[in-house]
């Protein structure tokens, strides 16, 4: 029978529909227990390529007939020699395109909202990892928050709606991803903003990004204004756009919070934490949609594929804003915390532009899920 | 170490190193030592896992100028 080719494309709009299928992962046990394609309808059986070299005869009772079976390894040849042996004992099967190094780096855009005068908003799912990025686009401008390390996905999307890149953000020095934002401003010839605080030794120029700062994009009306809102790292920065949306950074999550021990300073900075989040935020209008810079679990996807959520509806259902005691929210954000994200230090170095692997190398610093969030 | 053959599998992507480790091991008695080569990253984990549920015994490995280097002795 046949072998086809799935893209992450493909795979992710399965994501989104909620689809079943079947997903064979063929790759070591410690990578696919560490991360796999997550979907709310998606089934799994694990064995690694390198049992099945004599035949897979012995795990074809285990594959169910009347599912979509889609065959996966790290980086694709594994999975398109053992979906060939699939297709030879008479399965139809497809493998899929790239592996999980294209399942990591893929981008799903998504239109999360209008702005004033035909504005628009989108968000970039990297639904693999778990990492959203924004552009807001305004009369022939556009602005992006927290870009990925593939910044020619931005770029082109850009040039697909006739606009010009003018303002790059990163909210905060991020520990788990490689920003695409310096790239994209020397590209482009936009500005690129940074906190200061997270910004002490970079070793580039940047636009200090302090709080109350406003940047208009487009010379019309949308202005994004800085929200000064510590905890994650001392610097992190949030964004109201619009009026509008709330961009939180990794402070608020849907489901989860920021979680502050990636630079090393949990204890210190969780005083910093609670104020953002039960202070400043507070503040905030509970009509603002909260447009958060990571998921950490598939729940947290809305129906299209968004993740998006009402501060209102936060305030009443966010566990992590809803500890009044202070011990225990100190207890929530400093104990029993997720495994950190994989090269998470040699990750903030590259952010900090101290040192510049091979691209390679950079992808594989990022295999994994992003583990910004405590819940 | 005394080691009976030497697999090169630089250039050579998943699964091919182990697909050729295999067929390498069979061509060796217990206890006789295969030193294998690669450039492909991904051996490393797997060659290790492949061994272990092998019965074989990784002895050593390591890594210069981007040479991953294995030697297995054979169960």
């Amino acid at each position: 029978m046949a072998v086809n080719m799935m893209t992450a494309h493909q795979v992710t709009q399965k994501v989104f529909n909620k689809e079943e299928l079947f997903i064979l992962d063929v790759r070591n046990e410690d990578a696919f227990e560490d991360w796999k394609i997550e979907g709310e309808y998606f089934e799994y059986l694990n064995i690694p390529y390198f049992e099945l070299l004599d035949g897979v005869e012995e795990i074809l009772d285990k594959i169910p007939s009347n599912k979509e079976i889609l065959v996966v390894c790290a980086k694709e040849g594994s999975s398109v020699m053992v979906a060939e042996m699939l297709s030879e004992a008479g399965l139809t099967v497809s493998y899929l395109q790239g592996g999980m190094k294209a399942w990591s780096e893929h981008l799903e855009p998504v239109k999360v909202g209008n702005l004033k005068d035909g504005g628009e908003i989108y968000q970039f799912v990297r639904i693999g990892k778990g990492c959203l990025s924004y552009m807001v686009i305004s009369n022939g401008e556009a602005a992006i928050i927290d870009t990925t390390r593939m910044t020619d996905i931005f770029v082109n999307f850009a040039t697909s709606k006739g606009v010009k890149i003018t303002n790059v953000f990163d909210t905060h020095l991020h520990a788990d991803h490689i920003s695409g934002g310096r790239k994209i401003a020397e590209q482009t010839g936009a500005t690129y903003w940074l906190p200061p605080k997270d910004a002490q030794e970079v070793t580039f120029e940047y636009a200090a990004l302090e709080g109350g700062s406003v940047v208009t994009i487009g010379n019309t009306a949308i202005d994004i204004h800085a929200l000064y809102s510590p905890g994650h790292t001392i610097g992190s920065t949030s964004f109201v756009v619009d009026e509008k949306f709330l961009l939180s950074g990794d402070i608020l999550f849907i489901d989860s919070i920021g979680r502050p021990d990636l630079a090393g300073k949990a204890e210190d900075w969780v005083g910093d934490l609670k104020e953002s989040l039960y202070s400043r935020y507070r503040a905030l209008s509970e009509e603002l949609v909260v447009l958060p810079a990571h998921f950490m679990i598939i729940d947290e996807l809305n129906e299209d594929g968004s993740v998006a959520e009402k501060l209102g509806k936060l305030f009443a259902k966010n566990h992590g804003l809803n500890i009044e005691d202070e011990a225990e929210f100190r207890r929530l954000v400093t104990e029993n915390l997720p495994p950190q994200p994989n090269a998470y230090q040699e990750i903030r170095e590259i952010n900090r532009g101290k040192i510049t692997p091979e691209e390679e190398k950079q992808r594989e610093m990022e295999i994994g899920p992003n583990r910004c969030a405590v819940r | 170490m005394d080691v009976s053959k030497v697999l090169d599998a630089k250039g050579l992507a998943c699964p091919m190193p182990i697909v050729r480790t295999k067929k390498a091991m069979n061509e060796l008695e217990t206890g006789e030592i295969l030193e294998i080569q690669a450039t492909d990253k991904g051996a490393k984990s797997d060659l290790a896992a492949w061994a272990k549920s092998g019965g074989h015994e990784l002895l050593k490995d390591t890594e210069e100028n981007d040479v991953l280097k294995f030697w297995i002795k054979k169960s």
